[in-house]
C-alpha cells in the first residue's frame, strides 16, 4: 500500500543554534528530505553602507570591524586599502608586514571557528570546538596586546596601523608558530580519523565547479569545488607577492572538502607568517603622514582582498568631500549562500544543518 | 595580477559584434543601454575570446539624475576583469533587465539593490526585498532618503 505523504514547511531560525546568528531558512520537507529552501535575511541589518556615507573616511573603520566580526582585521585591511588607493596614500614597509601578520593570524582564527562550528553542527557538541578555541585564544591574546581588543580591533588606518606592536609580541608569535603544527596534527587525528564525522560530511552537499563559479561563490567554498582562485595570488594586494605559498583546492566540493581546505589554508597561513616574521624590518615608521580629514579626489575605486570567508570588496565613490559619496561593501558570506538551495535539495534535514555549517558565514556580514 | 581589460578595446569588440548598438566608454568602464544589457552580458560571458564568466559584484549608485548599476566581471581562466555599467534615467520607475538567467549569483545582489535603491530588475524570478521587511516605505540608499 502506498503511503500518502504531504509536504511540510519547517521554519529553521532566526534564533536557532545552528544558524550562526540570526538567519532563517524556510525549508519545505517531504518526510525528512529537503525539497525546497527559501533563505530569509535581514535580522541583523544595520545599514552600514548608509552610515558610512555620513562619516569621515577614518570614522568608518569601526563600522568595518562589525561586518564579519570573526575577521575584523581583514575587514580593516580591505577598507584601508580602498581609501589608500582612492587618495594615493603610501604605507611604510613595517606597517605592510604588520598588516599581513594580523590578516593571516585572523584567517587562522576564523578558520578554526569555522571548523569547530561545523563539528558542533554535526553533533559533536562543544568537544571539538574547545580544541579550536584553545588555539584561537592565543591569537586573541596577541591581538589584545597589540590594540587592547579581542573582537573589534579597529587597528588599521589609511596609511598604516594605529600603533606599533609591543616588544613581547614577536616572541609570543614565534612561540605560537612553533606550537601550531603539533595542534594541527591533533585536529587531524581527532577529526579526519573520526568515522562519524566522515560519514556526515563525505559526499554530502556537493557544489559542482560550474555552479560554484556561476553562483559567484568565493573563498574556501569556491576552492573546495576545485577552482584555483585566491586573490592573494591571482590579484595580489599589499605585499602578498613577496611570499611563497600554495592555494589548496578540494576534489569534489562536498562538506568535507570545504572543511579540509580550511585546515590546509591554516598551514599555508603559517608559512606566510613565518616568512613575514623573518622579513619584517625591525624598526621604522608604522604609519605615514595622513591629514586628519581625508579628502580624496573625485573618482571611484574598488579593491578586493581575500578575507577568510572569500572575496571582500570595498567600492568607494568620492566627490572630494570628507565622507564617501557611496560606500558599497561586497561581502563573501551573502554570495556563498546563493547556492545553498541547490546544495541542500534532496538531502535530509540533518544534512542541511551540516551543509549550512560547512559554508561558514557570518550573519553580520550578510545583512550588513 | 588580474589584468583590467581595456574598456575601449572591449567596446570595439562589442561594436563589431552588434553594429547597431550605441555604447558609451570611459577609461574604466563600458556603459551600455539597459535594453542592450542582456545581449552584451551574454556575449561577454559566453564568447571564448572574452570568457568573463565569473560575476563578482553588482552594485548601484544614485547620481540624482540617473542611477548607475555597476557589474564586475572576471575571467578565472585568463585572469582578466572588466567593469560593465548600465544607467537608468527614469527616477520614478527605474527598470533594468535582470541577469539571473545568465548568473545564478546575480540573484541576491539584484534583490539587495531593489531593496535599498529601488531599481526593478525585470525578469528576476523572485524580486523581493532582501534585508528590509515587506511594506518598508522608501529606499534608504537613495540620496533623497533622509
Amino acid at each position: 500500500m502506498a503511503l500518502k505523504t504531504e509536504q511540510f514547511c519547517l521554519n529553521i531560525g532566526p534564533a536557532h543554534p545552528s544558524t550562526h546568528g540570526v538567519f532563517r531558512m524556510k525549508a519545505t520537507l517531504d518526510g525528512e528530505v529537503v525539497v525546497g529552501l527559501d533563505p530569509v535575511f535581514g535580522y541583523l541589518h544595520r545599514g552600514v553602507e548608509k552610515l558610512a556615507e555620513q562619516r569621515t573616511y577614518t570614522g568608518s573603520i569601526p563600522l568595518t570591524d562589525r561586518l564579519d566580526y570573526l575577521s575584523s582585521m581583514s575587514n580593516n585591511l580591505g577598507y584601508c586599502l580602498a581609501v589608500e588607493k582612492l587618495s594615493g596614500i603610501e604605507v611604510p614597509e613595517r606597517a605592510d608586514y604588520l598588516r599581513v601578520i594580523m590578516a593571516e593570524l585572523q584567517r587562522i582564527a576564523s578558520h578554526l571557528i569555522a571548523a569547530g562550528a561545523l563539528l558542533n553542527d554535526c553533533g559533536a557538541w562543544m568537544t571539538a570546538i574547545l580544541y579550536m578555541l584553545r588555539e584561537r585564544e592565543k591569537i586573541l591574546d596577541l591581538f589584545e596586546m597589540t590594540c587592547g581588543q579581542r573582537l573589534t580591533y579597529n587597528y588599521m588606518r589609511p596609511g598604516g596601523v594605529a600603533q606599533d606592536v609591543p616588544a613581547e609580541f614577536m616572541p609570543t608569535l614565534q612561540k605560537f608558530l612553533a606550537s601550531m603544527p603539533r595542534y594541527l596534527k591533533e585536529y587531524e587525528q581527532l577529526l579526519v580519523e573520526n568515522e562519524i564525522f566522515l560519514a556526515r560530511t563525505k559526499g554530502v552537499g556537493i557544489l559542482p565547479k560550474d555552479l560554484a563559479i556561476n553562483s559567484s561563490a568565493s573563498g574556501p567554498v569556491l576552492r573546495a569545488s576545485g577552482v584555483k582562485w585566491d586573490i592573494r595570488k591571482n590579484d595580489p594586494y599589499s605585499i602578498y607577492d613577496r611570499f611563497d605559498f600554495d592555494i589548496p583546492t578540494g576534489q569534489i566540493g562536498d562538506c568535507f572538502d570545504r572543511f579540509w581546505v580550511r585546515i590546509l589554508e591554516i598551514q599555508q597561513s603559517l608559512r606566510i607568517l613565518e616568512q613575514a616574521v623573518q622579513q619584517i624590518p625591525t624598526e621604522g615608521e608604522v604609519a605615514s603622514k595622513v591629514p586628519a580629514l581625508i579628502r580624496p579626489p573625485v573618482g571611484e575605486v574598488y579593491t578586493r582582498i581575500e578575507a577568510p570567508k572569500g572575496e571582500l570588496g570595498f567600492f568607494l565613490v568620492s566627490d572630494n568631500s570628507i565622507a564617501p559619496y557611496r560606500c558599497h561593501i561586497h561581502g563573501p558570506s551573502l554570495l556563498n549562500l546563493t547556492a545553498l538551495r541547490e546544495m541542500t535539495l534532496g538531502w535530509k534535514i540533518a544534512d542541511l544543518i551540516a551543509i549550512f555549517g560547512s559554508i561558514d558565514i557570518c550573519m553580520a556580514e550578510v545583512d550588513r | 595580477m588580474t589584468v583590467a581589460l581595456s574598456s575601449r578595446e572591449v567596446a570595439a569588440n562589442i561594436k563589431s559584434k552588434f553594429p547597431d548598438m550605441t555604447l558609451e566608454v570611459t577609461d574604466q568602464a563600458v556603459i551600455v543601454q539597459s535594453k542592450d544589457l542582456p545581449a552584451v552580458a551574454d556575449y561577454l560571458k559566453n564568447s571564448p575570446e572574452m570568457d568573463l564568466s565569473y560575476l563578482t559584484d553588482i552594485t548601484a549608485v544614485d547620481y540624482y539624475h540617473y542611477f548607475e548599476v555597476v557589474y564586475r566581471l572576471n575571467s578565472i581562466n585568463k585572469n582578466t576583469s572588466l567593469v560593465l555599467k548600465c544607467r537608468c534615467y527614469n527616477r520614478e520607475n527605474p527598470e533594468i533587465p535582470s541577469l539571473t538567467s545568465l548568473w545564478r549569483g546575480a540573484d541576491f545582489m539584484e534583490r539587495e539593490i531593489f531593496d535599498l535603491m529601488g531599481i526593478r530588475f525585470t525578469g528576476h524570478y523572485n524580486l523581493q526585498r532582501l534585508v528590509l521587511w515587506e511594506g518598508f516605505n522608501g529606499y534608504p540608499l537613495r540620496k533623497d532618503y533622509l
